[in-house]
Parts: structure tokens; sequence; C-alpha cells
């Protein structure tokens, strides 16, 4: 099946972050493919390249660049939801890309299901 | 439109597919983000001739109540845009009847035409979507 994923929350705040991340790896370890990934409201804070957790905790931002590095998934961040936050290209975490919400109403097109996580 | 939809390409995609998306306001719509960004979301969506419909639950209810004023708060008053919709074609503005009552509203208090449906008939709407983004 060929999902697309919305994430809604932002990372270490919200379990949404991470639940997202554990649904994309298990649906992509069973054979599914994951169109895009979709990063709306706080969620557009999963994708800033200035995190710096402890380093006995997970890099929720790191896991994502390599998930789409290996499986090639489109990681998108809503232009209108990051500039709001702070989000720019100049602090976008690698496998990232910033572009408009049509990618998100192009992804509940184009994919089987699309599952959001949030809140 | 290029920017906000992410592009012209993507269109040509999608373009000839109809699904039916339907958005779930469950929040209030001060105090958090969700309900000005989901409408973000619904204004976009039209430009992709989808099959659109909006439902509004919980304190969702509240984001389509008539003589919003949100000076006080200094958040912008963004409930008129709601009656921008039906210049889009989006028409199907469903509210849970329970919701409703449990505030004390009532259908003449709300600026938008609406259908107002139980529970039950809430869940028959979303059982018959393609696309169900809750927000």
């Amino acid at each position: 099946m060929k999902f697309g994923i919305m994430v809604n929350e932002g990372p270490y705040t919200h379990q949404a972050a991470d639940t997202a991340y554990q649904f994309a790896k298990a649906a992509l370890e069973k054979g599914h493919k994951i169109h895009r990934v979709f990063f709306y409201h706080d969620g557009v804070n999963n994708a800033t390249r200035l995190t710096e957790p402890p380093q006995d905790d997970r890099n929720i931002v790191q896991r994502w660049t390599k998930l789409a590095a290996e499986h090639k998934i489109d990681l998108v961040v809503c232009v209108a939801a990051a500039l709001r936050r702070g989000i720019k290209e100049e602090n976008l975490a690698e496998g990232f890309r910033i572009s408009g919400l049509g990618q998100l109403i192009e992804s509940g097109i184009q994919a089987d299901r699309l599952v959001t996580f949030g809140d | 439109m290029t920017e906000s939809t992410g592009g012209i390409e993507m269109e040509e995609a999608t373009s000839g597919v109809v699904k039916k998306f339907l958005y779930v306001n469950r929040k209030a719509p001060y105090g958090t983000i969700y309900a000005l960004e989901s409408l973000e979301v619904v204004l976009v969506a039209a430009a992709f001739d989808q099959d659109v419909s909006l439902a509004f639950l919980d304190d969702g209810v509240y984001q389509i109540v008539k003589g919003q004023h949100t000076k006080g708060i200094d958040v912008k008053n963004f409930s008129p845009t709601y009656r921008a919709l039906e210049g889009y074609d989006i028409e199907k503005l469903y509210v849970e009847k329970e919701s409703m009552e449990a505030r004390g509203l009532k259908t003449e208090d709300f600026l938008v035409d609406v259908k107002v449906v139980s529970a039950a008939e809430m869940t028959d709407i979303m059982t018959g979507q393609d696309v169900v983004l809750s927000f």
C-alpha cells in the first residue's frame, strides 16, 4: 500500500512526532511505500537542523533524514507554517524540502491512505 | 498560486482524480493555531477541484459562531473567511448536534449555513470519505 503521512506536532513535546516515524519505519519494513511525509503546524519543527538533543536520547530530526535517504522518502515542510515558526532553507535539515500545502492535498489524492499524527 | 500549491506540475499529476476530502475541526478557534491553519489547508485544497466537506465537532463548533471579537487577545478574527468558502464551491458544512447542544448553541448562532447531524450520522459521513484530515 502507498501511504501519505502528516505530522502535526513538534519533536520531543509530543509523542505524535515519534509515532509517525515508528509507523513509517514499520510500514516500510512490511514492504509498503511511503509516498510523502508532510510536516504541518508545529510539526515543521521536526525539520530544523539546529536541534541538539542530549546524547543519550533519540535524535528525531536525524532519524527522519536517515530514513528519507535510505528509502527515498519525500519530506515536505509547509512553507506558511515553517515561516511562522522560523524554519527556513538556512536551518533546514538534510532530506527535507520546503513547499506548499498543495503537496499535502496531492498526497491525499495520490496515496492509498493519508495517515495523520497529531494531538 | 504556484508557491502555495507547491508547483504547477503536481496539478497535472492529480488532474482528473476526484476524491472525497473531509476536514474535521475539533478545536476552539483561538487558544491554539489548529483552526486557522486548518482553514488555510481548506482554501488551498479548493484549487484542486476535490469533493470537499467540513465537519465541526467538540469545541470546533465555536469556530463558526457569529460575533467573534478578538481585539482583547490581539489575535486576528479569521471567522469571516468561513463565509468565503461558498465562493470556492465548498458548501457541505456539517455540525455535530451533540457538540452544538452541549455548548448551548443553536443553528442560528452560526455565521454560515450548516447541516446539523447526529453523532451517528457523522460516523456515516466520515466512513464515506477517501481522505479525512482532523485538526
